[in-house]
């Protein structure tokens, strides 16, 4: 990484022009680079994403209220959805993996750092694309209108006949468009895995954040595709008069449901498969222990990339589907379940016997464990088809997803976040505003989404803006109001933190948690090259092997 | 141990859930409480969800404590000496053990799951059981009784079933536009109505009342307000009303100014009033328009006041409903009204 | 930056992991094939359910002749391939020049193929869901023949330049993989199309 100053004759230093550092961030190729471009990315569009979601709760803090009309709030969960889905989340995990994987398998780069670059920009292209329907798209009613078919987009409500006009088209493009930037940035993670590892490190020697993005990568290629497919088909409805989805022709709605949770599915195991890499990772750390059973691990990680591929109609179980279909997608999603939960057992066995320190990123990543469990058994409740057939399309369903991918995901990645953040930065950022952020997130968290069960239970629909006084869903709902402020508390106290430390935060060196895999062993932030010289390693930690020459880990794996 | 357990659970759900045994009190927490089933499918799923909670919050609590416990006991305490504590990298029976019984908790789970699916989905319909079409339109619902000859729309009115000799309604679910989803809670699960795409589901209600739901799967701009509302009454009650539906409208001389404006205004573009010219199929029919409490998919009270502002108007109760504002003057919207008033 | 970095032991070693561009390819192949599996997928489903319109056995006639070609086109990159290995370009450029005809002429007989279905037998892609199945899937095959067509010429170019040396093997080899998917593809799609569903 070139430095940001220039030496001058005489001993002086002179900053580098703004507008020469700007062309240096626009045009890198640098895996570490384009990693915090991927997470600056995806921090803009979380605030963005939750202005969307505050709005949707105000105008449902109590009922037939008029903060916003049907139209603008149908459009909000759209954008929420699926700005959250491709422009937060798929970001976030692209990100750290670009940032993380080559400093952790020894390598210098990603295999394909051009390809790198233009994936990134291919994603933030989307991502702009989809907010620029707010000024562009001709929606039906009237000019300037973002989509509002929900993220899922189902048949027959995204035909031409019913979403005029042109809202829909900037949802199918933008997705469309970094989905292509999803593919290359799986390609890239793949090759760069299987083909850059440093001498030593065997598939079975390296960390487990690098098995879990390989798994990641594989789905990736695998489920994007349909969603692509799907939405070429959708256009053709729209624009050249294809009957994919046209009932009129005797085209099939249920086929879109199909193709959409084919990828849909899938999808989620790849933004949380990340999450439980970055568990993996500071779990052990933190509790001074190794991994309890890695083969298992991966092993688990494996067959849930299998079995996330037959799942999917789980989505579908209201839609009238064959008493055989149900029962099978029933069992697959149990079945599921199981490598799933297995895994918290191996985390709470890590920190079994170790010694528990309690810095932010660990905080994070407890949470993450109680509330992965709560949202894998609310998961469970939901794979029982006619529970589902009680619990689907509810505020159930929405309590659910949620606590995977905030509980679970976001908590996860906010670990990652203050992990790593001396690695990226050079410097600490303040544990005591960690801590803040951390608690208010999680009493905001647990305030939104724990009694965001019970309207759900109590018969509330989704995607609903406004209901009826007297089914007893006031209450709750304006508790799950109450919630948000604090989660914006905590996301502010967070940026902050992370722009005050990186400013004047003290310097962390290149091992400021006594951790053990590659990337701690160079400089922080890592030069351009990453290493000095590539290394060779011998076990799955090899700075603990250097630490604990009496005891290393080979000897035991 | 599990079974107090799962009694324990029984009690708090049905505390949560109580129906009262005077069937049209609501239950205390809602209307819609999917855990106060009043009809078989609903009970049935019950029963199943009941199965559910207690295997789940049982995983929860074990694990939930053992989290606690090792979150607590095994912390870096104060006067910690800084080595490392002992690195334990496995343990193929404890990781055994462990894949072994979450396996085992699925299978149960799922014998009892295929079991209930069975039981709702291929239910066989029985000879006297009523039989309505539901058609799901943007954004209220059509009901049909094919065998009675009624056509009405938004409240859809069945007989209740006594459990001894049950007489279930069976609906069959189509949809002329977008996808919709049929949800009474206390009645049955949901089940879509996708065009192209017929589905069917059967209630039994077993008390009279009104059970209320909504339409839950996004339609439109106005999904919120595709409310359902389902009349379960006696036997007798229901024959009567039958009776009454399947008459053409009762026209009265009095509104006939209004019925003409209705009749050469773009009304029957859209509207059906038996017996009259009026033949359209695109919105509700509205032949016994007064024997209905609710306008709009219940989206207001039925009163001649709400009437009047909803011709003048629709998007002023429902904004993006499908029916456009006819530019009536108040003269003619005063006739409309009492027109429409009259058809009982 | 600090100074407290490691040092990490280094040894020589036999160190072998497959090439990336291989790899890349197909990682790249996967996610093409996902991409058309749904396309295979929707064709089949909607087979026989038009409403309207001419059905495949009315209006399809299997392009055998074509198809030989652009099959016979992987044994030509093959060869060509094979040729640049060894070293000898002329053979090299031969090879693969044969290769672009051939793939030429394939998307000749489907053009030749659409336009009679179009003004002869006036099948579209809203015609029927028969129209909008094949075309979408013929066509996104042919896509992908036209985007390699592209990269074959654009090679073809370098090496009419003189530029594609025997050290630029693997390179071609990488891409020789595009062009043999695109041809299993069209190994599905052809059953799928003109056997199955007729």
């Amino acid at each position: 990484m070139s430095t940001d100053s220039i030496a001058l004759p005489g001993g002086y230093e002179a900053s580098r022009p703004l507008v020469d550092r700007l062309h240096e961030w626009v045009t890198t190729v640098d895996h570490k680079r384009l990693g915090i471009l991927y997470i600056l990315f995806a921090l803009f569009f979380l605030v963005v994403g939750g202005i969307e979601a505050t709005i949707m709760r105000i105008q449902l803090i109590r009922p037939q209220n008029d903060f916003v009309s049907p139209e603008v709030f149908n459009r909000m969960f759209t954008m929420h959805g699926t700005t959250m889905i491709f422009f937060v989340a798929m970001p976030l995990v692209f990100g750290f993996a670009n940032y993380l994987v080559p400093l952790m398998i020894g390598a210098r780069d990603m295999a394909f750092p051009r390809l790198n670059a233009f994936s990134f920009w291919l994603s933030a292209f989307g991502g702009i694309l989809l907010y620029f329907s707010l000024v562009g798209a001709n929606g039906l009613y009237g000019a300037g209108n973002a989509p509002d078919v929900g993220w899922f987009a189902y048949a027959p409500l995204t035909a031409q006949t019913f979403s005029r006009g042109h809202s829909t088209d900037f949802w199918t493009l933008a997705v469309l468009v970094s989905g292509f930037g999803s593919i290359g940035t799986a390609i890239n993670i793949l090759t760069t895995i299987l083909c850059l590892r440093c001498p030593g490190m065997k598939l079975g020697k390296m960390p487990l954040l690098a098995w879990l993005n390989l798994v990641m990568a594989g789905l990736v290629l695998l489920a994007i595709g349909p969603l692509t497919a799907a939405q070429i088909m959708l256009s053709l409805d729209r624009y050249l008069g294809a009957h994919f989805f046209d009932t009129q022709a005797g085209g099939s709605a249920v086929i879109w449901m199909h193709f959409f949770w084919i990828f849909g599915h899938p999808e989620v195991y790849i933004l949380v498969i990340p999450a439980f890499a970055v568990v993996s990772e500071i779990v052990p750390v933190f509790s001074r222990k190794a991994m309890f059973g890695y083969p298992i691990m991966v092993a688990a990680t494996v067959a849930i990339g299998f079995l996330s591929m037959a799942v999917w109609a789980h989505h579908m179980f209201t839609v009238g589907m064959s008493s055989n279909a149900n029962t099978f997608f029933v069992l697959s999603t149990m079945a599921i379940g199981v490598p799933t939960g297995i895994k918290i057992f191996n985390w709470l066995a890590t920190m079994w016997g170790g010694k528990i320190h309690f810095q932010t990123p660990m905080l994070f990543c407890i949470a993450f464990l109680f509330q992965f469990l709560i949202a894998g058994l609310t998961g469970i409740m939901l794979s029982a088809a006619p529970f589902d057939w009680q619990l689907g399309n509810s505020y159930f369903v929405v309590a659910h997803f949620h606590y995977v991918i905030v509980g679970g995901i976001l908590f996860a990645l906010f670990g990652a976040f203050y992990y790593w953040f001396p690695k990226m930065t050079g410097r600490m950022y303040d544990e005591t505003l960690g801590k803040l952020h951390f608690w208010l997130f999680v009493i905001g968290f647990h305030l939104t989404f724990d009694f965001m069960h019970v309207p759900g239970l109590l018969g509330m629909p989704r995607r609903i803006y406004t209901y009826e006084p007297g089914r007893g869903w006031d209450t709750w709902n304006l508790i799950v109001t109450i919630g948000v402020c604090f989660q914006g508390l905590g996301i502010l106290i967070f940026v902050g933190n992370l722009l005050w430390s990186r400013l004047k935060g003290k310097l962390s060196g290149s091992d400021p948690w006594d951790a053990w895999t590659l990337e701690w062993t160079t400089s922080s932030p890592p030069p351009a090259y990453n290493f000095a010289a590539i290394p060779t390693v011998k076990s799955r930690r090899p700075l603990w092997d250097l630490k604990h020459p009496e005891d290393p880990d080979w000897k035991y794996e | 141990m599990y079974r107090q357990w799962a009694l324990k659970l029984l009690v708090v759900i049905c505390w949560f859930g109580t129906a009262s045994s005077a069937g049209t009190a609501d239950p205390p927490l809602s209307p819609t409480n999917i855990f106060a089933p009043a009809s078989t499918p609903a009970n049935t799923i019950f029963g199943l969800s009941i199965f559910v909670l207690a295997v789940t919050a049982t995983i929860f609590v074990i694990v939930f404590s053992l989290l606690a416990y090792a979150v607590v006991r095994f912390r870096k305490t104060a006067d910690d000496d800084g080595r490392e504590p002992p690195q334990v990298y496995g343990s193929n029976q404890v990781e055994l053990a462990w894949t072994v019984i979450p396996v085992l908790i699925v299978v149960a789970l799922f014998m009892a799951t295929a079991r209930v699916i069975g039981s709702v989905q291929k239910a066989a319909q029985p000879s006297n059981a009523i039989e309505v079409i539901a058609i799901g339109h943007q954004f209220w619902w059509e009901y049909r009784y094919p065998g009675l000859h009624v056509v009405t729309a938004n409240e859809l009115h069945v007989p209740v079933s006594d459990p001894e000799h049950p007489t279930p309604t069976f609906i069959r679910l189509l949809s002329a536009d977008t996808d919709h989803s049929f949800w009474v809670p206390r009645l049955n699960g949901k089940t879509d109505l996708i065009p192209n795409h017929p589905n069917s589901m059967w209630i039994d209600p077993h008390e009279t009342g009104l059970y209320l739901g909504q339409c839950a799967q996004y339609c439109g701009t106005q999904h919120a307000k595709m409310l359902l509302r389902v009349y379960v009454q006696t036997r007798e009650e229901f024959d009567r009303w039958i009776h009454e539906q399947s008459q053409s409208a009762h026209l009265s001389d009095a509104a006939s100014e209004g019925q003409h404006i209705f009749e050469t205004t773009a009304c029957i573009n859209c509207h059906a009033v038996a017996g009259t010219v009026a033949d359209g199929r695109f919105g509700p029919d509205l032949s016994h328009l007064m024997s209905r409490d609710t306008i709009a998919a219940g989206a207001a009270p039925n009163t001649a006041e709400n009437l009047r502002r909803w011709i003048q108007n629709p998007d002023a109760i429902k904004p993006g409903s499908r029916m456009p504002a006819m530019e009536l003057s108040d003269r003619e919207l005063d006739a409309v009204t009492a027109y429409l008033t009259t058809l009982r | 930056m600090s100074a407290n970095v490691v040092t990490m032991p280094q040894r020589e070693r036999n160190w072998e992991l497959p090439s990336r561009g291989h790899v890349a390819m197909f990682a790249l192949i996967i996610a093409e094939s996902a991409i058309f599996v749904i396309f295979v997928v929707a064709y089949l489903f909607y087979l026989g359910k038009s409403l309207t319109g001419p059905t495949p056995k009315q209006v399809l006639e299997a392009p055998i002749f074509y198809s030989i070609c652009l099959l016979s086109s992987s044994i030509t990159i093959h060869l060509a391939v094979k040729a640049l290995r060894v070293g000898n370009i002329r053979s090299f450029r031969a090879w693969w020049f044969g290769t672009i005809v051939l793939g030429a002429a394939f998307l000749y007989g489907t053009a030749h193929e659409w336009h009679r279905l179009i003004y002869k037998d006036g099948l579209t892609i809203s015609t029927n869901l028969f129209g909008t199945t094949y075309y979408s899937l013929v066509g996104l095959h042919g896509f992908h023949v036209i985007v390699g067509l592209i990269c074959l010429s654009t090679v073809m170019a370098f090496a009419l330049l003189g530029d594609v040396q025997q050290q630029h093997t693997y390179r071609v080899d990488v891409l020789s993989l595009y062009w043999h998917f695109v041809d299993v593809v069209w190994i599905v799609v052809f059953t799928v199309v003109y056997i199955i569903g007729r």
